[in-house]
């Protein structure tokens, strides 16, 4: 009696095993079929609608091809306005939280005790789970006319900022800080101790060792936060519509008009990602973008 | 070590004081103005008073927008359970050409801006399956969140593939169990707490999204969020809105919570 003439007793588990094409395949098959049909189709399907046109008399999409909207993102000051005034404000917040990681991050890694450094990393964390919307509505509460910033400041003989781009890149970066903060602080605790021990020694005291030490190395961890905070604040625009007065983003544009002129809206969408995308390959150059 | 003047560590404890009051001031401004007895939201609060709370409580469309929001964030959750785990276990076990690419169209949904996404969706059921006669309605939005929640499987359940120790299948393969068994008896008790903990990501996820819900929910559908988002148009703030997101933070840092029990209990194993 032969073994190996034997049948397979589990007959679709000898198969697979021998044939691990088709078990990749088994797995992969729904997934792809659902990102591909129903996203990547719909993307397509967004960047097709951007060549159409809108009927002036009927207001209904006609397809056909026009280069029209894509133009008007230029030739209308209105909207080439709109666009330039994003990508400042998403450059503002970048900062804003760069500007406020740095210091936390050396504070929470170099002088913070232990109990008081993991409180403040979960204190730090713990706002990202808060919900999107509600910290919206938070901040709207914080700076609006009779609120906590005008209360706190009035005693000074001040009043606040009232709604506008400084309050949209304050609330920006409220929601995005963590994103920046938490890798700069990993960064920071990482550097090895005999990197500031020997700055000290050749003389360097404690801020001339921040400048020109810990910055370059930490740089790609600010890189990498950046490519969040800027992207996450180049699509808003809740933050613009409900902190921002009559402020108007490139969001704004989009949604206003994929009721109305959806190949305008479809063309606008394409501007966040543009911006994105020239991000990351100036972000590459610096190549912090391995390290993420 | 890094050592700095007084007057600089001086420095850097305000900066973190201001960080921590920056984050925190607000949300607590919100929480106690679900308190406040006046009807419009402001500061400082006079009077104390749980009456929003009662009210919020008997509304019918507060009611009717938190069982919509439970019924979409659980068909997202099932939908991302199921697609996230089988592309973990793809990309997990074997090596293919395209392997980078699955990897960037699983991240896509969440990495593009929410305003893309939502548009690029409601694009197709407004200008492509309506004229098409297919009306896709409720479910429209859980197909939008259900993918931008398939990533939240994904990371969990791949994480912990990657640590398991293949030769126990192997070993479980050579012992004579078939595929099944070997997932059932030795796979599943090894990453079921990362799957239970990716799942309740993907319904916190689904329960706070607001943008891509805009754009994909019904007339006339309102999820939480959408709910908070109308009553936020109007121009004063009511203190009865400031419940419901209260609510809402509850609701979401519950299965957050759960979830970091879960995955570092494991961890700590």
């Amino acid at each position: 009696m032969s073994v190996i003439a034997k049948a397979p007793k589990r007959p679709i588990s000898t198969y697979l095993h021998l044939h691990p094409k088709t078990g990749l395949r088994a797995l992969l098959a729904l997934p792809l079929t659902w990102l591909i049909g129903v996203y990547i189709i719909s993307l397509f399907l967004l960047l097709v609608t951007a060549f159409w046109f809108t009927d002036p008399y009927t207001s209904k999409v006609r397809p056909g091809f026009t280069l029209e909207n894509f133009v008007s993102i230029f030739t209308v000051p209105a909207y080439f306005a709109t666009s330039v005034r994003t990508l400042g404000i998403a450059l503002a917040v970048t900062a804003v939280c760069a500007v406020f990681a740095v210091p936390l991050g050396i504070f929470m890694a170099k002088l913070a005790r232990p109990w008081m450094r993991n409180l403040l990393a979960v204190a730090i964390t713990l706002p990202l789970w808060a919900g999107y919307l509600v910290k919206l509505l938070a901040m709207r509460l914080t700076f609006t006319e009779n609120g906590l910033f005008n209360w706190l400041v009035e005693p000074l003989g001040i009043s606040g900022p009232g709604f506008g781009i400084p309050v949209i890149v304050l609330t920006l970066a409220y929601l995005w800080f963590p994103y920046m903060a938490l890798p700069v602080f990993t960064a920071i605790r990482q550097l090895p101790h005999n990197l500031f021990d020997a700055s000290a020694d050749l003389g360097a005291k404690g801020w001339p060792t921040v400048l020109r030490i810990v910055l370059p190395l930490i740089t790609p961890a600010i890189v990498a936060g950046s490519v969040f905070t800027f992207s996450l604040s180049l699509g808003d625009y809740l933050a613009a519509r409900f902190v921002g007065g009559k402020t108007q983003m490139v969001g704004s544009i989009i949604a206003s008009n994929i009721n109305l002129n959806p190949p305008v809206a479809a063309a606008f969408s394409m501007v966040p990602i543009a911006f994105v995308i020239m991000y990351l390959m100036l972000a590459r150059r610096t190549g912090s973008l391995e390290r993420m | 070590m890094l050592r700095f003047s007084k007057a600089s560590k001086a420095g850097l404890i305000v900066i973190v004081g201001i960080v921590l009051l920056f984050m925190y001031a607000p949300l607590t401004v919100l929480i106690l103005n679900a308190f406040n007895e006046r009807q419009v939201s402001s500061w400082p609060i006079e009077e104390f008073s749980l009456k929003w709370w009662a009210i919020a409580f008997e509304s019918e469309p507060i009611r009717a927008a938190l069982l919509n929001s439970a019924t979409v964030a659980t068909g997202a959750m099932l939908i991302a359970m199921i697609l996230g785990s089988l592309v973990a276990f793809a990309l997990n076990r074997f090596d293919f050409f395209g392997k980078s690419t699955v990897n960037l169209l699983i991240v896509l949904p969440i990495a593009l801006p929410g305003v893309v996404t939502g548009v690029a969706f409601s694009n197709t059921y407004s200008n492509f399956l309506t004229p098409a006669g297919f009306q896709i309605g409720y479910f429209g939005m859980i197909v939008a969140h259900s993918t931008i929640c398939i990533v939240m499987v994904f990371n969990n359940v791949f994480a912990r593939l990657k640590r398991m120790n293949p030769s126990l299948q192997e070993a479980s393969m050579d012992l004579g169990q078939g595929l099944w068994g070997t997932f059932r008896l030795v796979t599943v008790p090894q990453f079921r707490t990362a799957f239970a903990a990716g799942a309740l990501l993907a319904f916190a996820l689904s329960f706070d999204e607001v943008v891509i819900t805009i754009f994909t929910a019904p007339p006339g559908v309102d999820t939480l969020p959408l709910w908070i988002l109308k009553e936020m148009a109007r121009p004063n703030q009511a203190s009865v809105v400031n419940v419901v997101a209260t609510v809402v933070i509850v609701l979401s840092f519950v299965p957050v919570y759960v979830s970091q029990r879960l995955s570092r209990t494991e961890n700590e194993k």
